[in-house]
């Protein structure tokens, strides 16, 4: 009889389900957050006298340097290709996204081992002009903080480029007839209207970017470079302070707290700043000659610094190496990653739908909240999220431990904390964000009808999912899958502090062998994984490629569509964008 | 008296298709106008040809003496001095609503573009707002905004692109009103593309009718309507329905209906088409004269009663709803053609 009496759809134990997704994702947080404030071994005094006030001041040199490098990149790439045509236009618009495969330690190797003392670069400078001792001559050292905002950049700003290009194409074309009207030549407008009005999606690919760079590890451990993350590692692994490590991540945390805070700023602004109806998209204005190819020509650079060369180097590396290094332990490495990434990848898409469904079911803002909460992963950098991963799995091992060792005499060991499941378990909290993304945009092309249909036919919220939803959404399942899978093939961080001992993934591997200056036998790992890279880019640029279909004078309906940065990036969790759509069957 | 705008013969191309061809028309300063036309007809384009947003492959543009805009040449749309309101509104959607207002004095100094923003809310009736964002305003307050940014720079002319038809049927009428009042108040000039007749009589003290990149008619809501030039205005302007008759003599023309007296213009023995509105149908009992009811609309006020002649063509007849008269009774009719509008068959 209780049945009949509630007054909405029952939504089974949904809702409690994403609450404990929500709450897992947050245990990591807040271990990291109760260890730093009652550590074992109090630092804080000693960190703050000696070394933390260097990883700050280095790690806000560095998110200010690829903050700029990004913007700068990413609005004029965005800005030519959709208000210009010009040679290769089309071409370059997708292009542009290839960086996005290209991890930032695999770049930094590479360029190194390019452009250093003993690289092909120097030795043909040293050749051509007779130079013989460094003295000589003055080169740009690589390995340095200038280096890594360069390389980080150049790799990065497709998340800018990506959302400022969806927001200039999704700007009514109004706007900017209006502001010349009123008496503003095209220039002046530009900064009047057209690049205000795209500032708040600007925002959400820097902070995206961002968040990327504090993540970083390989890139500035490889350049000894002293941020904030490699101070974790510094404190945590070389010194054996858990607790100093979990205070640095508590500071860490702080800088993610205030990227969040400028993404979802950034994404609430841009809903009020797009609202206004689309009215079809501007004609691209036709740059011929000289400024047509001086267009290509800076659209191309980043594509060429960011993907080209690099790909090149590490083509004709791995081409020289792959004989020797296809060895049985190297298919190990790559079974290994295969493991790791599949795992974290189907439980990342099983967890991403219970907190999806579960707020399909009850469309209220603390079950958004909780979605939000469960997709915070992405803004918690991947050696935090170790620190917070380890402590509670290390406190469950022990436990369990001692309680066999009491009872049976026998202990158990490490079973999560020394095993493979840390690694799984950090993956799938650092990348829950993503799938959940692609999932509730899948969930949002089904229609509130077919819910109710079911409903009323006399399926519960488990068998109308089962029944109707999954079958629906399979394809865009399977694309939150991969990208999860890809992103996990990258993860380096994290992995490299949780693995069990003689445990190497491809990106482990990878770097083991390049910082030790050994970069040919790391070429072959390190293009898998920048091959690996491409799907997520290739799935990106079809979606960038029906958004520019729509904004052709000549086609009907809407506007442009915007495609978020969805696929590759960690996304901002519950905006809906563009994952690419569930195939019904045909 | 020269006109303050001056279209001649202009014609503009979308990539292989002609959007417009030969239009021409004049207006004088301080006159409001419609141009009206169904979707796809050329409309917008030629407004946003005086604008400067579409260039030109023949003909020119003459704004208060000054050619503006000729075969693919013409002054750039900000040094024009005249301003266009959309039918999306356009507001600037980082700025607010003061700042909207202000947009296109930036030429005067501060003090000045807040004392104008605000004396021009002031006139569209939006006082205490100005501190608003767009996204805060309804619908009707937004397009308000957008007339008073719009006429903030005092342009020589002002082009409105189906600024009502977003609005809702009742705001439309309100709104509609007020803004043709504050435009006449200032003495403004003013062209206005609309598909909605409505729109253009009630707003249009000339009305424009296009169809396929030219101008049909540019005349007066009046004649519009009770003397369409061409069969299409007939068609498109108003209801009525065309019978067949026959040219008797140099003023006279015999119909089914009866005999209609008038100018002709069509040699005798000519077999042509007249056109006969509902309000040229009047509903009298008494009246010999009889006609069939096979359809009727009720309207309020009135029925839209469709009747049959003995030939089977069919004719309209707006009556006062309490004539409540059942479909298949005989309704007795009085013909009351005070204008001749003929066509050759």
């Amino acid at each position: 009889m209780r049945r009949l009496m509630t007054g909405r759809p029952g939504a089974g134990a949904w809702p409690l389900g994403a609450v404990a997704v929500a709450a897992l994702c947050l245990l990591p947080v807040a271990a990291v957050l109760w260890l730093a404030l009652f550590p074992a071994e109090n630092i804080w005094p000693h960190l703050i006298a000696t070394t933390l006030p260097g990883y700050v001041g280095n790690t806000l040199i560095l998110l200010a340097g690829v903050g700029v490098s990004t913007l700068l990149t990413g609005v004029t790439a965005a800005r030519l290709v959709t208000a210009f045509d010009f040679p290769l236009r089309k071409l370059l618009e997708w292009l542009l996204l290839l960086p996005l495969a290209m991890p930032g330690y695999v770049i930094a190797y590479l360029y190194t081992d390019l452009l250093e003392f003993a690289g092909p670069v120097q030795h043909a400078l040293r050749a051509v002009f007779g130079w013989r001792l460094a003295g000589d001559y003055w080169f740009p050292e690589v390995r340095s903080m200038g280096g890594a905002i360069m390389l980080l950049g150049v790799v990065l700003y497709p998340y800018v480029y990506l959302l400022a290009r969806a927001s200039f194409l999704e700007q009514s074309s109004y706007l900017p007839d209006v502001s010349r009207l009123l008496g503003r030549g095209p220039v002046a407008t530009f900064f009047y209207v057209e690049l205000p009005i795209a500032r708040p999606a600007i925002a959400v690919g820097v902070a995206l970017a961002l968040m990327e760079t504090l993540n970083d590890f390989g890139t500035v451990d490889f350049f000894s470079v002293q941020t904030l993350t490699a101070g974790l590692y510094d404190v945590w692994l070389n010194m054996g302070n858990l607790g100093g490590g979990a205070q640095i991540g508590a500071v860490m945390l702080t800088f993610a707290a205030l990227l969040i805070s400028l993404e979802y700023i950034g994404r609430r602004r841009r809903r009020f700043y797009q609202s206004a109806t689309r009215f079809g998209g501007r004609p691209r204005q036709r740059l011929r000659g000289r400024n047509g190819w001086a267009a290509t020509a800076v659209c191309a650079a980043p594509v060429l610094f960011g993907f080209g060369i690099p790909a090149l180097l590490l083509v004709s590396h791995a081409l020289d190496h792959l004989p020797a290094a296809w060895t049985p332990r190297f298919r190990g490495y790559a079974l290994n990653s295969l493991w790791v990434s599949g795992t974290a990848s189907v439980s990342a898409v099983a967890l991403a739908v219970v907190v999806a469904y579960a707020r399909r079911l009850r469309r209220t803002t603390v079950m958004a909240a909780i979605a939000r909460a469960a997709s915070l992963g992405y803004a918690v950098p991947g050696a935090v999220l170790a620190v917070g991963v380890i402590v509670p799995l290390a406190a469950f091992d022990n436990a369990v431990d001692a309680f066999l060792r009491a009872r049976f005499g026998v202990g158990s060991g490490l079973i999560l904390s020394g095993t493979s499941f840390a690694v799984i378990a950090a993956c799938t909290i650092r990348f829950l964000a993503v799938s959940i993304g692609a999932v509730e945009s899948s969930f949002s092309k089904v229609s509130d009808s077919l819910d109710m249909a079911a409903r009323t036919l006399g399926h519960g919220a488990g068998r109308t999912l089962r029944r109707f939803h999954l079958p629906l959404i399979r394809g865009g399942l399977l694309t939150a899958a991969l990208i999860v899978f890809v992103d996990c093939m990258k993860e380096l961080p994290a992995t490299l502090i949780l693995r069990p001992f003689n445990f190497e993934t491809l990106a482990t591997h990878v770097y083991h062998f390049a910082s030790d200056e050994l970069i040919e036998r790391s070429a072959p790992g390190a293009l898998f994984i920048v091959a690996a890279g491409l799907i997520p880019v290739i799935i990106l640029s079809r979606t960038i490629d029906t958004a520019a279909r729509l904004d052709s004078p000549a086609a009907p309906g809407p506007g442009p569509v915007a495609p978020g940065p969805r696929p590759v990036a960690p996304p901002g969790t519950v905006t809906s964008t563009a994952a690419p759509p569930a195939a019904p069957a045909p | 008296m020269t006109a303050l705008l001056e279209v001649r013969g202009i014609a503009c191309r979308y990539a292989q298709r002609a959007a417009v061809s030969d239009a021409s028309f004049e207006l004088q300063q301080g006159m409001l106008a419609s141009l009206l036309g169904p979707s796809g007809c050329g409309k917008t384009t030629v407004l946003r040809a005086i604008a400067g947003f579409q260039p030109l492959t023949a003909g020119g543009i003459h704004l208060n003496g000054r050619r503006i805009a000729g075969v693919d040449r013409g002054l750039a749309p900000e040094h024009r001095r005249l301003s266009m309101v959309f039918q999306d509104h356009a507001l600037f959607p980082h700025l607010t609503v003061e700042k909207n207002v202000a947009a296109g004095l930036h030429r005067k100094p501060a003090a000045e573009q807040r004392r104008l923003a605000h004396a021009l809310l002031e006139k569209v009736g939006l006082t205490g707002l100005h501190r608003r964002y767009p996204h805060e305003l309804s619908g009707g307050q937004q397009q308000r905004v957008a007339l008073a940014r719009a006429l903030a720079p005092n342009p020589q002319l002002l082009l409105m692109d189906e600024p009502f038809s977003s609005l809702d049927p009742d705001l439309r009428d309100k709104l509609r009103q007020e803004v043709r009042a504050l435009l006449k108040d200032i003495g403004a000039t003013c062209l206005l593309v609309t598909h909605d007749q409505q729109d253009a009589f009630a707003f249009g003290e000339r009305v424009g009718v296009m169809r396929d990149g030219r101008i049909e008619q540019w005349d007066t809501a009046y004649r519009i309507y009770h003397e369409p030039a061409t069969r299409f205005v007939a068609d498109f302007i108003g209801e009525g329905v065309f019978i067949d008759g026959v040219v008797a003599a140099a003023d006279r023309i015999d119909t089914e209906l009866a005999v209609l007296r008038g100018p002709v213009g069509h040699p005798p023995g000519a077999r042509v088409k007249v056109l006969i509105r509902p309000d040229d149908i009047i509903h009298d009992d008494h009246s010999a004269r009889t006609a069939r009811i096979v359809k009727r609309a009720f309207r309020g006020e009135n029925y839209l009663y469709t009747l049959t002649l003995p030939s089977g063509a069919e004719i309209l007849s707006l009556v006062p709803s309490h004539h409540n008269h059942a479909v298949g009774e005989n309704l007795g009719i009085v013909p009351a053609i005070d204008h001749l509008v003929i066509f050759a068959a």
